[in-house]
Protein backbone atom coordinates (compact mmCIF):
# COMPACT_ATOMS: atom_id res chain seq x y z
CA UNK A 1 0.00 0.00 0.00
CA UNK A 2 1.00 3.06 -1.15
CA UNK A 3 1.99 5.11 2.79
CA UNK A 4 1.17 8.96 1.44
CA UNK A 5 -2.18 7.75 0.22
CA UNK A 6 -3.05 5.14 3.35
CA UNK A 7 -6.05 7.52 4.38
CA UNK A 8 -7.68 7.86 1.10
CA UNK A 9 -7.36 4.40 0.53
CA UNK A 10 -8.71 3.48 3.86
CA UNK A 11 -12.23 4.83 3.24
CA UNK A 12 -11.89 3.51 -0.48
CA UNK A 13 -11.22 0.28 -0.15
CA UNK A 14 -13.00 -0.91 3.14
CA UNK A 15 -16.66 -2.14 2.13
CA UNK A 16 -19.40 0.02 3.38
CA UNK A 17 -20.79 -2.67 5.63
CA UNK A 18 -17.48 -3.13 7.21
CA UNK A 19 -17.15 0.53 7.75
CA UNK A 20 -20.54 0.39 9.16
CA UNK A 21 -19.72 -2.53 11.66
CA UNK A 22 -16.55 -1.21 12.70
CA UNK A 23 -16.03 -1.09 16.51
CA UNK A 24 -14.14 2.17 16.54
CA UNK A 25 -13.69 4.42 13.51
CA UNK A 26 -12.26 7.88 12.80
CA UNK A 27 -13.16 10.20 9.81
CA UNK A 28 -11.02 13.27 9.11
CA UNK A 29 -10.01 14.03 12.54
CA UNK A 30 -7.93 16.83 13.40
CA UNK A 31 -6.80 18.34 17.22
CA UNK A 32 -5.03 21.00 17.90
CA UNK A 33 -4.08 22.06 21.57
CA UNK A 34 -2.49 26.06 21.85
CA UNK A 35 -0.83 25.80 18.32
CA UNK A 36 -0.07 23.57 15.77
CA UNK A 37 -2.29 21.05 15.26
CA UNK A 38 -1.03 17.45 16.72
CA UNK A 39 -3.15 15.48 14.92
CA UNK A 40 -4.51 16.04 11.21
CA UNK A 41 -6.96 14.33 8.75
CA UNK A 42 -6.96 10.90 11.13
CA UNK A 43 -8.64 8.28 9.14
CA UNK A 44 -8.56 4.56 10.18
CA UNK A 45 -11.27 1.89 11.68
CA UNK A 46 -11.26 -0.83 14.02
CA UNK A 47 -13.26 -3.88 12.99
CA UNK A 48 -14.24 -6.62 15.16
CA UNK A 49 -11.74 -9.01 16.34
CA UNK A 50 -9.31 -6.80 14.68
CA UNK A 51 -5.89 -5.93 16.89
CA UNK A 52 -4.48 -2.61 15.22
CA UNK A 53 -1.35 -2.13 16.27
CA UNK A 54 -0.37 2.25 15.95
CA UNK A 55 3.36 2.80 15.66
CA UNK A 56 5.46 5.79 15.53
CA UNK A 57 8.11 7.57 17.49
CA UNK A 58 6.90 9.61 20.66
CA UNK A 59 5.62 12.71 20.33
CA UNK A 60 4.07 12.40 17.31
CA UNK A 61 0.21 11.84 19.03
CA UNK A 62 -0.36 8.08 19.62
CA UNK A 63 -1.12 8.62 23.10
CA UNK A 64 -3.80 11.70 22.30
CA UNK A 65 -5.59 9.53 19.31
CA UNK A 66 -5.88 6.60 21.97
CA UNK A 67 -7.55 9.41 24.39
CA UNK A 68 -9.18 10.48 21.34
CA UNK A 69 -10.59 6.94 20.94
CA UNK A 70 -13.00 7.27 23.73
CA UNK A 71 -13.78 10.57 24.58
CA UNK A 72 -10.97 11.33 27.06
CA UNK A 73 -9.72 13.87 24.57
CA UNK A 74 -12.18 16.44 22.02
CA UNK A 75 -11.27 16.74 18.31
CA UNK A 76 -11.18 20.11 17.23
CA UNK A 77 -13.15 18.77 14.21
CA UNK A 78 -13.70 15.67 12.39
CA UNK A 79 -15.40 12.37 13.45
CA UNK A 80 -15.29 9.96 15.78
CA UNK A 81 -17.48 6.65 16.15
CA UNK A 82 -17.36 4.52 19.12
CA UNK A 83 -19.26 1.59 18.64
CA UNK A 84 -21.66 3.17 15.76
CA UNK A 85 -22.12 6.31 18.05
CA UNK A 86 -20.94 9.87 17.04
CA UNK A 87 -18.43 10.51 20.33
CA UNK A 88 -17.02 13.49 18.87
CA UNK A 89 -19.72 16.21 20.14
CA UNK A 90 -20.81 13.90 23.04
CA UNK A 91 -21.33 15.43 26.21
CA UNK A 92 -19.22 14.42 29.27
CA UNK A 93 -21.74 13.20 31.17
CA UNK A 94 -23.30 11.11 28.37
CA UNK A 95 -19.80 9.18 27.61
CA UNK A 96 -19.15 7.56 31.07
CA UNK A 97 -21.44 4.16 30.13
CA UNK A 98 -19.95 4.34 26.97
CA UNK A 99 -16.74 4.03 28.62
CA UNK A 100 -17.59 1.44 30.45
CA UNK A 101 -17.64 -1.29 27.10
CA UNK A 102 -14.19 -0.05 26.77
CA UNK A 103 -10.93 -1.12 28.80
CA UNK A 104 -7.76 0.76 28.71
CA UNK A 105 -4.55 0.08 29.43
CA UNK A 106 -2.40 3.60 30.56
CA UNK A 107 1.51 3.87 30.07
CA UNK A 108 2.33 3.44 33.27
CA UNK A 109 -0.53 1.50 34.76
CA UNK A 110 -2.58 4.56 36.62
CA UNK A 111 -3.33 2.22 39.27
CA UNK A 112 -5.09 3.82 42.26
CA UNK A 113 -2.13 4.32 45.07
CA UNK A 114 -4.80 3.98 47.90
CA UNK A 115 -6.68 1.36 46.54
CA UNK A 116 -5.44 -2.54 47.42
CA UNK A 117 -4.94 -4.54 43.96
CA UNK A 118 -8.02 -6.20 44.37
CA UNK A 119 -9.91 -3.10 44.76
CA UNK A 120 -8.47 -1.55 41.50
CA UNK A 121 -9.42 -4.53 39.37
CA UNK A 122 -12.94 -4.58 40.71
CA UNK A 123 -13.16 -0.45 40.28
CA UNK A 124 -15.80 -0.63 38.29
CA UNK A 125 -17.69 -3.59 39.69
CA UNK A 126 -17.81 -1.70 43.06
CA UNK A 127 -19.25 1.01 41.42
CA UNK A 128 -22.10 -1.53 40.29
CA UNK A 129 -22.39 -2.46 43.55
CA UNK A 130 -21.99 -5.99 42.46
CA UNK A 131 -21.93 -8.58 45.66
CA UNK A 132 -18.41 -8.88 47.01
CA UNK A 133 -18.66 -12.59 46.53
CA UNK A 134 -18.61 -12.21 42.66
CA UNK A 135 -16.53 -9.61 43.22
CA UNK A 136 -13.85 -11.45 44.33
CA UNK A 137 -14.17 -14.11 42.40
CA UNK A 138 -13.92 -11.74 39.42
CA UNK A 139 -11.09 -10.48 40.62
CA UNK A 140 -9.27 -13.69 41.32
CA UNK A 141 -10.71 -15.14 37.96
CA UNK A 142 -8.99 -11.99 36.24
CA UNK A 143 -5.58 -11.49 38.02
CA UNK A 144 -5.38 -15.37 37.07
CA UNK A 145 -5.46 -14.48 33.64
CA UNK A 146 -2.57 -12.59 33.86
CA UNK A 147 -0.46 -14.23 36.60
CA UNK A 148 -0.67 -12.68 39.79
CA UNK A 149 -3.13 -14.34 42.07
CA UNK A 150 -0.81 -13.52 45.00
CA UNK A 151 -1.00 -9.81 44.41
CA UNK A 152 -4.60 -9.76 45.60
CA UNK A 153 -4.50 -7.89 49.25
CA UNK A 154 -1.33 -5.88 47.78
CA UNK A 155 -1.12 -2.31 47.30
CA UNK A 156 0.63 -0.63 43.97
CA UNK A 157 3.52 0.63 45.53
CA UNK A 158 4.77 -3.00 46.52
CA UNK A 159 4.65 -3.73 42.75
CA UNK A 160 6.76 -3.69 40.33
CA UNK A 161 6.68 -1.70 36.80
CA UNK A 162 5.78 -4.95 35.06
CA UNK A 163 3.36 -6.01 37.40
CA UNK A 164 1.54 -2.59 37.52
CA UNK A 165 0.84 -2.99 33.95
CA UNK A 166 -0.34 -6.40 34.81
CA UNK A 167 -2.83 -5.53 37.01
CA UNK A 168 -3.93 -2.55 35.18
CA UNK A 169 -4.72 -5.11 31.93
CA UNK A 170 -6.69 -7.51 35.01
CA UNK A 171 -8.42 -4.17 35.61
CA UNK A 172 -9.14 -3.41 31.84
CA UNK A 173 -10.10 -7.07 31.14
CA UNK A 174 -12.58 -7.64 33.86
CA UNK A 175 -15.92 -6.49 32.43
CA UNK A 176 -14.99 -8.14 29.04
CA UNK A 177 -14.36 -5.35 27.61
CA UNK A 178 -15.86 -4.81 23.76
CA UNK A 179 -13.17 -2.82 22.84
CA UNK A 180 -9.50 -2.43 24.20
CA UNK A 181 -6.87 0.65 24.34
CA UNK A 182 -3.52 -0.03 25.45
CA UNK A 183 -1.24 3.02 25.31
CA UNK A 184 2.36 1.90 25.29
CA UNK A 185 2.11 -1.44 27.16
CA UNK A 186 5.62 -2.06 27.73
CA UNK A 187 7.20 1.40 27.51
CA UNK A 188 10.32 1.82 30.22
CA UNK A 189 9.84 -1.92 30.73
CA UNK A 190 13.17 -4.54 30.24
CA UNK A 191 12.62 -6.85 27.49
CA UNK A 192 12.03 -9.84 29.74
CA UNK A 193 9.19 -8.11 31.37
CA UNK A 194 8.19 -6.82 27.72
CA UNK A 195 7.82 -9.68 26.33
CA UNK A 196 5.69 -11.09 29.52
CA UNK A 197 3.01 -8.43 28.45
CA UNK A 198 3.26 -8.77 24.70
CA UNK A 199 2.50 -12.16 25.35
CA UNK A 200 -0.79 -11.35 27.86
CA UNK A 201 -2.17 -9.23 24.98
CA UNK A 202 -1.60 -11.93 22.09
CA UNK A 203 -3.49 -14.51 24.71
CA UNK A 204 -5.90 -12.17 25.24
CA UNK A 205 -6.34 -11.49 21.45
CA UNK A 206 -6.59 -15.22 20.71
CA UNK A 207 -8.78 -15.68 23.67
CA UNK A 208 -11.32 -13.43 23.91
CA UNK A 209 -10.76 -11.81 20.24
CA UNK A 210 -11.58 -8.52 21.45
CA UNK A 211 -11.00 -5.73 19.06
CA UNK A 212 -8.07 -3.55 20.12
CA UNK A 213 -5.47 -0.35 19.45
CA UNK A 214 -2.30 -0.71 20.61
CA UNK A 215 0.10 2.37 20.76
CA UNK A 216 3.73 1.49 21.02
CA UNK A 217 7.18 2.91 19.36
CA UNK A 218 8.73 -0.59 19.64
CA UNK A 219 8.47 -2.31 16.49
CA UNK A 220 9.38 -5.63 18.29
CA UNK A 221 6.20 -5.39 20.43
CA UNK A 222 4.96 -5.26 16.22
CA UNK A 223 6.25 -8.20 15.28
CA UNK A 224 5.70 -9.90 18.32
CA UNK A 225 2.32 -9.41 18.16
CA UNK A 226 1.98 -10.59 14.21
CA UNK A 227 4.47 -13.06 13.79
CA UNK A 228 2.86 -14.96 17.34
CA UNK A 229 -0.35 -16.96 18.60
CA UNK A 230 -1.25 -18.08 22.08
CA UNK A 231 -1.56 -22.30 22.29
CA UNK A 232 -4.13 -22.92 24.42
CA UNK A 233 -2.91 -26.50 25.48
CA UNK A 234 0.61 -25.24 26.09
CA UNK A 235 -0.61 -22.22 27.83
CA UNK A 236 2.40 -19.66 26.01
CA UNK A 237 2.65 -17.72 23.33
CA UNK A 238 4.29 -19.64 20.21
CA UNK A 239 5.58 -18.57 16.84
CA UNK A 240 3.36 -18.95 13.88
CA UNK A 241 5.47 -21.11 10.97
CA UNK A 242 7.58 -19.11 8.63
CA UNK A 243 5.93 -16.66 6.67
CA UNK A 244 2.49 -16.32 7.88
CA UNK A 245 1.56 -13.42 10.23
CA UNK A 246 -1.64 -13.23 12.40
CA UNK A 247 -4.59 -11.92 9.63
CA UNK A 248 -6.09 -10.00 12.02
CA UNK A 249 -3.46 -8.01 13.31
CA UNK A 250 -2.90 -4.92 10.82
CA UNK A 251 -0.75 -1.21 11.33
CA UNK A 252 -0.86 1.97 11.02
CA UNK A 253 1.82 4.35 11.43
CA UNK A 254 2.11 8.15 12.49
CA UNK A 255 4.54 10.93 11.25
CA UNK A 256 3.86 14.61 13.00
CA UNK A 257 0.76 13.95 13.23
CA UNK A 258 -0.44 12.36 10.09
CA UNK A 259 -1.30 8.71 9.39
CA UNK A 260 1.39 7.81 6.68
CA UNK A 261 0.48 4.04 7.03
CA UNK A 262 -2.22 1.54 7.66
CA UNK A 263 -1.38 -1.98 6.03
CA UNK A 264 -0.65 -5.21 7.08
CA UNK A 265 2.80 -6.38 8.10
CA UNK A 266 3.87 -7.78 4.64
CA UNK A 267 2.56 -4.31 3.19
CA UNK A 268 4.81 -2.48 6.48
CA UNK A 269 8.37 -3.88 5.50
CA UNK A 270 7.41 -3.44 1.52
CA UNK A 271 6.97 -0.02 2.08
CA UNK A 272 8.91 2.33 0.05
CA UNK A 273 7.59 5.49 2.02
CA UNK A 274 11.35 6.83 3.56
CA UNK A 275 10.42 7.58 7.00
CA UNK A 276 8.99 4.08 7.06
CA UNK A 277 11.78 2.93 5.85
CA UNK A 278 14.06 4.83 8.60
CA UNK A 279 11.41 3.53 11.61
CA UNK A 280 12.26 -0.21 10.13
CA UNK A 281 15.96 0.14 10.07
CA UNK B 1 3.15 45.40 22.69
CA UNK B 2 2.45 46.14 26.02
CA UNK B 3 -1.25 46.42 25.41
CA UNK B 4 -0.81 43.12 23.71
CA UNK B 5 0.23 41.37 27.05
CA UNK B 6 -2.49 43.47 28.95
CA UNK B 7 -4.78 42.14 26.35
CA UNK B 8 -3.69 38.42 26.60
CA UNK B 9 -3.28 38.59 30.26
CA UNK B 10 -6.68 39.71 30.54
CA UNK B 11 -8.08 36.99 28.44
CA UNK B 12 -6.38 34.44 30.46
CA UNK B 13 -7.36 35.33 33.57
CA UNK B 14 -11.43 36.24 32.40
CA UNK B 15 -10.57 32.34 30.93
CA UNK B 16 -9.60 30.77 34.19
CA UNK B 17 -12.46 32.39 36.08
CA UNK B 18 -14.85 31.32 33.31
CA UNK B 19 -13.49 27.57 34.23
CA UNK B 20 -13.56 27.79 37.96
CA UNK B 21 -17.21 28.70 37.50
CA UNK B 22 -17.95 26.56 35.45
CA UNK B 23 -16.35 23.66 37.49
CA UNK B 24 -17.88 24.92 40.74
CA UNK B 25 -21.34 25.17 39.60
CA UNK B 26 -20.99 21.06 38.24
CA UNK B 27 -19.38 20.18 41.20
CA UNK B 28 -22.12 21.58 42.99
CA UNK B 29 -24.87 20.56 41.01
CA UNK B 30 -24.00 16.85 40.94
CA UNK B 31 -25.77 16.79 44.62
CA UNK B 32 -28.94 17.55 43.37
CA UNK B 33 -28.28 13.91 40.61
CA UNK B 34 -27.03 10.27 41.28
CA UNK B 35 -25.25 8.87 42.00
CA UNK B 36 -24.15 10.50 45.18
CA UNK B 37 -21.46 8.88 46.77
CA UNK B 38 -21.46 9.12 50.46
CA UNK B 39 -19.37 7.13 51.81
CA UNK B 40 -16.69 9.87 50.24
CA UNK B 41 -18.52 12.36 52.38
CA UNK B 42 -18.06 10.81 55.52
CA UNK B 43 -14.35 9.71 54.91
CA UNK B 44 -13.52 13.45 53.67
CA UNK B 45 -15.69 15.04 57.03
CA UNK B 46 -13.42 12.79 58.91
CA UNK B 47 -10.19 14.05 57.20
CA UNK B 48 -10.82 17.84 56.61
CA UNK B 49 -13.15 18.02 60.27
CA UNK B 50 -11.88 16.17 62.68
CA UNK B 51 -8.12 16.50 61.11
CA UNK B 52 -8.18 19.72 61.18
CA UNK B 53 -9.27 19.86 64.56
CA UNK B 54 -6.37 20.32 66.68
CA UNK B 55 -4.95 23.31 64.25
CA UNK B 56 -8.32 25.20 65.02
CA UNK B 57 -8.36 24.79 68.85
CA UNK B 58 -4.84 25.61 69.12
CA UNK B 59 -5.20 28.86 66.63
CA UNK B 60 -8.10 29.53 68.45
CA UNK B 61 -6.93 29.48 71.96
CA UNK B 62 -3.82 31.59 71.48
CA UNK B 63 -5.80 34.32 69.52
CA UNK B 64 -8.56 34.70 71.90
CA UNK B 65 -5.47 35.17 74.33
CA UNK B 66 -3.78 37.81 72.01
CA UNK B 67 -6.97 39.58 72.06
CA UNK B 68 -7.57 39.62 76.19
CA UNK B 69 -3.78 41.01 76.36
CA UNK B 70 -3.65 44.13 73.87
CA UNK B 71 -7.27 44.92 74.57
CA UNK B 72 -6.95 45.30 78.25
CA UNK B 73 -3.73 47.30 78.36
CA UNK B 74 -5.79 49.74 75.90
CA UNK B 75 -8.99 49.27 77.16
CA UNK B 76 -7.87 50.06 81.14
CA UNK B 77 -6.25 53.31 79.65
CA UNK B 78 -10.25 54.10 79.46
CA UNK B 79 -11.06 52.48 82.39
CA UNK B 80 -12.84 49.86 80.45
CA UNK B 81 -10.89 46.78 81.26
CA UNK B 82 -14.24 44.89 82.56
CA UNK B 83 -15.24 44.92 78.64
CA UNK B 84 -12.71 42.55 77.57
CA UNK B 85 -14.81 39.78 77.81
CA UNK B 86 -17.63 41.38 75.34
CA UNK B 87 -14.48 42.75 72.90
CA UNK B 88 -12.97 39.17 72.68
CA UNK B 89 -16.15 37.18 72.24
CA UNK B 90 -17.46 39.34 69.26
CA UNK B 91 -14.55 39.91 67.58
CA UNK B 92 -13.81 36.00 67.54
CA UNK B 93 -17.39 35.72 66.88
CA UNK B 94 -17.87 37.89 63.65
CA UNK B 95 -15.00 37.91 62.56
CA UNK B 96 -11.14 36.36 63.48
CA UNK B 97 -13.06 33.10 64.61
CA UNK B 98 -14.26 32.52 60.49
CA UNK B 99 -11.56 34.04 59.16
CA UNK B 100 -8.47 32.57 60.69
CA UNK B 101 -10.29 29.21 60.97
CA UNK B 102 -11.22 29.53 56.89
CA UNK B 103 -7.19 30.52 56.08
CA UNK B 104 -5.69 27.67 58.74
CA UNK B 105 -8.42 24.79 56.83
CA UNK B 106 -7.33 26.24 53.15
CA UNK B 107 -3.41 26.02 54.17
CA UNK B 108 -4.29 22.25 55.26
CA UNK B 109 -6.98 21.19 53.16
CA UNK B 110 -7.00 23.39 50.15
CA UNK B 111 -3.11 22.15 49.98
CA UNK B 112 -3.27 18.79 50.42
CA UNK B 113 -6.99 18.63 47.64
CA UNK B 114 -4.48 20.60 45.35
CA UNK B 115 -2.05 17.92 45.71
CA UNK B 116 -3.59 14.86 45.70
CA UNK B 117 -5.73 15.97 42.63
CA UNK B 118 -3.03 17.20 40.89
CA UNK B 119 -1.07 14.18 41.69
CA UNK B 120 -3.62 12.13 40.46
CA UNK B 121 -3.77 14.27 37.22
CA UNK B 122 -0.30 13.88 36.10
CA UNK B 123 -0.31 9.75 36.80
CA UNK B 124 -2.94 9.18 34.55
CA UNK B 125 -5.53 8.24 37.55
CA UNK B 126 -8.06 10.89 37.14
CA UNK B 127 -8.16 9.59 33.08
CA UNK B 128 -8.55 6.07 34.14
CA UNK B 129 -11.53 6.88 36.39
CA UNK B 130 -12.96 8.31 33.24
CA UNK B 131 -11.90 5.25 30.92
CA UNK B 132 -13.62 3.30 33.76
CA UNK B 133 -16.89 5.24 33.53
CA UNK B 134 -16.72 7.30 36.99
CA UNK B 135 -17.10 10.94 36.79
CA UNK B 136 -14.22 12.43 39.17
CA UNK B 137 -15.75 15.47 39.68
CA UNK B 138 -18.77 13.74 40.98
CA UNK B 139 -16.35 11.03 42.71
CA UNK B 140 -13.90 13.33 43.97
CA UNK B 141 -14.60 17.17 44.24
CA UNK B 142 -18.60 16.77 45.65
CA UNK B 143 -17.94 15.18 48.48
CA UNK B 144 -14.83 17.52 49.20
CA UNK B 145 -16.91 20.85 48.81
CA UNK B 146 -19.82 20.07 50.69
CA UNK B 147 -17.60 18.26 53.54
CA UNK B 148 -15.71 20.81 53.76
CA UNK B 149 -18.84 23.40 54.15
CA UNK B 150 -20.34 21.55 56.78
CA UNK B 151 -16.92 21.27 58.98
CA UNK B 152 -15.76 24.47 58.39
CA UNK B 153 -18.86 25.60 60.16
CA UNK B 154 -18.71 23.45 62.91
CA UNK B 155 -14.77 24.00 63.38
CA UNK B 156 -15.59 27.49 63.62
CA UNK B 157 -18.13 27.18 66.85
CA UNK B 158 -14.98 25.33 68.15
CA UNK B 159 -12.46 28.79 67.46
CA UNK B 160 -14.89 30.59 68.73
CA UNK B 161 -15.43 28.62 71.63
CA UNK B 162 -11.78 28.06 72.56
CA UNK B 163 -11.27 31.87 71.25
CA UNK B 164 -13.12 33.16 74.63
CA UNK B 165 -11.71 30.62 76.60
CA UNK B 166 -7.70 31.61 75.61
CA UNK B 167 -9.17 35.16 76.42
CA UNK B 168 -10.79 34.01 79.70
CA UNK B 169 -7.74 32.02 80.61
CA UNK B 170 -5.46 35.55 79.94
CA UNK B 171 -7.56 37.75 81.49
CA UNK B 172 -7.60 35.75 84.93
CA UNK B 173 -4.53 34.34 85.20
CA UNK B 174 -2.30 36.91 83.45
CA UNK B 175 -4.36 40.27 83.91
CA UNK B 176 -5.50 39.43 87.12
CA UNK B 177 -9.13 40.43 86.18
CA UNK B 178 -12.60 38.74 87.41
CA UNK B 179 -13.18 35.64 85.62
CA UNK B 180 -17.23 35.57 86.14
CA UNK B 181 -17.31 39.55 85.00
CA UNK B 182 -15.44 38.39 81.87
CA UNK B 183 -17.63 35.66 80.69
CA UNK B 184 -20.53 37.32 81.73
CA UNK B 185 -19.63 40.65 79.72
CA UNK B 186 -18.95 38.36 76.85
CA UNK B 187 -22.04 36.70 76.98
CA UNK B 188 -24.30 39.50 77.76
CA UNK B 189 -23.34 41.43 75.26
CA UNK B 190 -23.82 39.01 72.17
CA UNK B 191 -26.63 39.47 69.79
CA UNK B 192 -28.39 37.43 66.84
CA UNK B 193 -26.74 39.12 64.23
CA UNK B 194 -23.47 38.40 65.72
CA UNK B 195 -24.24 35.04 65.75
CA UNK B 196 -25.41 34.70 62.43
CA UNK B 197 -22.24 36.46 60.88
CA UNK B 198 -19.92 34.12 62.22
CA UNK B 199 -22.16 31.34 61.32
CA UNK B 200 -22.53 32.25 57.40
CA UNK B 201 -19.69 33.42 57.09
CA UNK B 202 -17.63 29.73 57.19
CA UNK B 203 -20.64 28.37 54.34
CA UNK B 204 -18.98 30.72 52.18
CA UNK B 205 -15.40 29.83 53.01
CA UNK B 206 -15.67 26.51 53.44
CA UNK B 207 -16.97 26.62 49.35
CA UNK B 208 -14.57 28.90 48.58
CA UNK B 209 -11.33 26.68 49.43
CA UNK B 210 -12.47 23.57 48.67
CA UNK B 211 -13.64 25.06 45.27
CA UNK B 212 -9.89 26.32 44.60
CA UNK B 213 -8.42 23.21 45.99
CA UNK B 214 -10.13 21.06 43.90
CA UNK B 215 -10.12 23.16 40.88
CA UNK B 216 -5.83 23.78 40.63
CA UNK B 217 -5.71 20.28 41.92
CA UNK B 218 -7.93 18.87 38.64
CA UNK B 219 -6.10 21.13 36.06
CA UNK B 220 -2.34 20.48 36.93
CA UNK B 221 0.36 19.82 34.35
CA UNK B 222 3.55 19.50 34.15
CA UNK B 223 4.58 16.54 36.19
CA UNK B 224 5.15 16.93 39.79
CA UNK B 225 6.61 20.68 39.75
CA UNK B 226 3.23 21.13 38.05
CA UNK B 227 1.85 19.80 41.46
CA UNK B 228 3.66 21.65 43.58
CA UNK B 229 3.10 25.06 41.36
CA UNK B 230 -0.97 24.08 41.74
CA UNK B 231 -0.54 23.32 45.90
CA UNK B 232 1.03 27.25 46.17
CA UNK B 233 -1.81 28.61 43.99
CA UNK B 234 -4.56 26.92 45.74
CA UNK B 235 -3.48 27.84 49.40
CA UNK B 236 -2.46 31.49 48.22
CA UNK B 237 -6.20 32.25 46.22
CA UNK B 238 -7.83 30.68 48.45
CA UNK B 239 -6.87 32.74 51.61
CA UNK B 240 -6.87 36.02 49.72
CA UNK B 241 -10.38 35.34 48.26
CA UNK B 242 -11.04 34.84 52.09
CA UNK B 243 -9.79 37.94 53.16
CA UNK B 244 -11.54 39.82 50.13
CA UNK B 245 -15.01 37.87 50.28
CA UNK B 246 -14.80 38.46 54.12
CA UNK B 247 -14.66 42.10 53.47
CA UNK B 248 -17.96 42.19 51.57
CA UNK B 249 -19.84 39.59 53.21
CA UNK B 250 -19.14 42.01 56.03
CA UNK B 251 -20.38 44.85 54.37
CA UNK B 252 -23.56 43.44 52.95
CA UNK B 253 -24.28 41.54 56.57
CA UNK B 254 -23.89 45.50 58.76
CA UNK B 255 -26.16 46.52 56.18
CA UNK B 256 -28.91 43.93 56.56
CA UNK B 257 -28.95 43.89 60.31
CA UNK B 258 -28.38 47.51 60.51
CA UNK B 259 -31.69 47.33 62.51
CA UNK B 260 -30.70 45.20 64.87
CA UNK B 261 -27.54 46.79 66.06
Amino acid sequence: MDVNTAHDELGQNRPPDEEGGAVLAFREVYIAFDGPAVLHNINFSVAPGETRVLLGPAGVGKSVLLKLANGLLRPTHGSIQLFGEEISDKPEEEMFPLRTRTGMVFQEGALFDSLTVRDNVAYQLIQERVPDEEIDRRVRDALRFVELEETFDLYPASLSGGMRRRVAIARALIRQPELLLYDSPTGGLDPVTSTTIIELIVKERDVYHTPSLLVTHRLQDAFALSNNRFDPELGRMVPLPKGQTDPNTTFLMLEEGKMIFDGSLHELVRSENPFVQEFLE
Amino acid sequence: MAIDRIDRTAKSLVLIVQDYTLFSLRAVSNIFRPPVYWPEFLLQSDIIGFGSLSIVVLSGLSTGGVLALQSASTLSEFGAAAVTGQFVSITMIRELGPVLTGIMVAGRNASSMASELGSMVVTEQIDAMRALGVDPVRKLVTPRIFSTIAMLFFLVIVADACGILGGGLVTVFMNNQDGTQYFAMAWEHLRFPDIVQGLVKPLFFGYILSTIGCFYGMRTSGGTQGVGRSTIQAVVWASVTIIFVDFFLTQIMLTLFSGWM
